[in-house]
């Protein structure tokens, strides 16, 4: 290729990394300066340590230490889903992969038309029916309707169609393995990258959903993370001069408020870094070379 | 071959594998769907209501407004996402290994902040005293105030940019994996024949990205559609300005929420859902996405 196109190519490139990393970098950098400097001083520079300590401060003091609660809730609530939603939809998967039973089809396209529908359609009735199971304001009420993840399933179903070949379960058969010990002892071990891949999407979707929780929970002490971020949100003054008194009083400024969206980031920063590789190789590898 | 294995399929198995998960199938996903079309064509009191709450809604002076946002929203981040997202991982794709990982991995990391952090961060770089673009807001934009970059007609764009900032990498880490898969002679004999990069990106590459790209656009439109944690962020911050009935599931929650129209409430969600299956299955029919025979 010649120069001047790898040259405009990486330009490109380096332009979109740029919108891409620097809100980032920003956010990263903002927490350690006082509210003044982040308007006096250049949007990437570093402040201290002292401010990022005194920052955690304000914000763990905000409300009685309900910052960490909150975070504490997004886990319980993300990981208990998560875990329901791996026990359940990868064995789904495999069934609807492999498994020949009147229904069969029903059950995919339904899971299909459930997947398009997105969640937050469906939040007013799940209300309602939590409501009539008299579960509203507990963390059941959040954390079984996030367990249902039809797209868990789906891609459970893809990986296992693409990428376990059925003559591998027909041999397993012949050798003499239940349909039980199929799954445990060909199709289980097969299933690390979707269930990597499943971990993913189901509890970055979980830990970012927004609406259910702020629809079912009464207590802002219930509140998992994202929600807590918007109480936070309207308690500063940052955006918001009319709230002048009440940031003084909660001592939540722009620093906090940039320090709080950091940390409630941590946890799916984490797992997308974990997950990158995996994700790629899921989604599209496949565990048989042809 | 294939007729004998589908004739020694008749024994039904495979059924306690799914069995597990329809209780949640049933619970949370068809009977909500249920429930909301059951909501949308009755009356408070249970009573038959044929499209009572779909007109009543549609004569809401906050209806047309919610639900053009919110359309505007959905084609200006549906098409800059399949422009932007196969032109990135073309361009990734080829680059020396190093380089174009650590791209994807910049692409990829605003990923981290969806929901209500990714708005926060971008509440903070679209207030020009504090944004490292201020520059580019005062100047380019004209905005010197906070409430002037955030003036309800930048909204839809605003959030379109947000929405690709945090969901774009992904996509393209996903499409740029397919790249992969393409068998490396197929390529060299491809450019053996006399195939440019751009014909060999167009011809060969694209239609090996399509069944992503479809799956990418379905899915972004029916959750584009369902916009709500950025306008009710940004209503917060506003002091007002952008109204709380921004969007059109906000439209909904309000009337559930405040006028305890349940009713309503499901006619625009059943709105919403009518939009995102037909614009659903329009793609499926365009692109063969679920096609299974080949």
């Amino acid at each position: 290729m010649r120069p001047a196109t790898l040259g405009l190519r990486f330009a490109i490139l380096a332009a979109f990394a740029v919108f891409f990393a620097a809100p980032v970098l920003w956010l990263v950098l903002a927490p350690t300066k006082a509210d003044h400097a982040l308007v006096t001083s250049s949007p990437f520079s570093f402040g201290s340590f002292h401010q990022l300590a005194l920052a955690w401060k304000h914000l763990n003091a905000f409300s009685d230490h309900i910052y960490r609660r909150w975070i504490g809730n997004s886990l319980y609530y993300a990981l208990s889903a998560t875990a329901i939603t791996l026990a359940v939809g990868v064995p789904a998967g495999y069934g609807l992969a492999f498994g020949r039973f009147r229904g069969r089809k029903l059950i995919l396209s339904s899971t299909l038309v459930v997947m398009i529908i997105p969640g937050a359609a469906l939040v007013l009735p799940i209300f309602l029916e939590l409501n009539a199971m008299h579960l509203l304001g507990r963390s059941l009420s959040v954390i079984l309707p996030f367990a249902f993840f039809p797209f868990g399933v789906y891609l459970a179903y893809i990986y296992y169609s693409t990428a376990l070949p059925p003559g591998l379960l027909d041999a397993a058969r012949v050798d003499g393995c239940t349909e039980a010990q199929a799954f445990v002892r060909v199709a289980l071990p097969l299933a690390k990258p979707i269930v990597a891949l499943v971990f993913f999407f189901s509890f970055v979707a979980d830990w970012n959903n927004f609406f259910l929780p702020l629809t079912v929970l009464a207590d802002s002490s219930q509140y998992p993370i994202q929600v807590g971020l918007s109480d936070l949100l309207s308690s500063t003054p940052s955006f918001n001069p009319a709230q002048g008194g009440g940031g003084q009083s909660v001592n939540i400024f722009r620093p906090e408020l940039a320090l709080a969206t950091l940390l409630a980031i941590v946890p799916v920063a984490i797992v997308f870094l974990l997950s990158q590789r995996a994700l790629v190789r899921g989604l599209v590898g496949g565990a048989v070379k042809e | 071959m294939e007729a004998a294995r589908k004739r020694g399929l008749h024994v039904p198995r495979g059924l306690p594998f799914v069995l597990p998960y329809l209780p949640f199938l049933v619970v949370f996903g068809l009977a909500p769907t249920a429930y909301a079309l059951d909501l949308a064509f009755t009356n408070a009191g249970g009573g038959w209501a044929w499209f009572h709450n779909f007109v009543r809604t549609y004569n809401d002076y906050r209806f047309m407004p919610a639900f053009k946002h919110v359309l505007l929203y959905t084609s200006v981040w549906l098409a800059t996402l399949v422009v932007l997202v196969v032109g990135l991982a073309l361009l990734l794709h080829g680059r020396a290994n190093r380089v174009s990982s650590t791209f994807r991995f910049v692409f990829y990391m605003p990923g981290a902040l969806a929901g209500a952090a990714a708005v926060l961060v971008w509440l903070f770089m679209l207030d020009p005293v504090v944004s490292p673009g201020s520059f580019f807001l005062r100047h380019v934009l004209g905005a010197t105030l906070f409430a002037q970059a955030i003036a309800p007609a930048n909204l839809p764009y605003i959030f379109a940019m947000i929405a690709f900032w945090t969901g774009a990498g992904g996509w393209i880490v996903v499409m740029y994996g397919a790249l992969n898969t393409i068998p490396h002679d197929l390529e060299e004999a491809a450019r053996i024949d006399g195939a440019g990069p751009i014909a060999i990106a167009l011809r060969l590459k694209l239609p090996l990205m399509r069944k992503w790209i479809a799956y990418m656009v379905i899915l972004s439109f029916a959750t584009g559609t369902q916009l709500f944690v950025e306008p009710q962020l940004v209503n917060q911050a506003s002091l007002g300005l952008v109204p709380d009935t921004w969007s059109a599931n906000q439209l909904a929650y309000q009337l559930a929420f405040r006028y305890a129209d349940f009713n309503g409430a499901a006619a625009i969600a059943v709105d919403l859902l009518v939009i995102g299956l037909v614009g659903a299955v329009l793609i499926v029919t365009r692109t063969g996405l679920f096609r299974t025979d080949d």
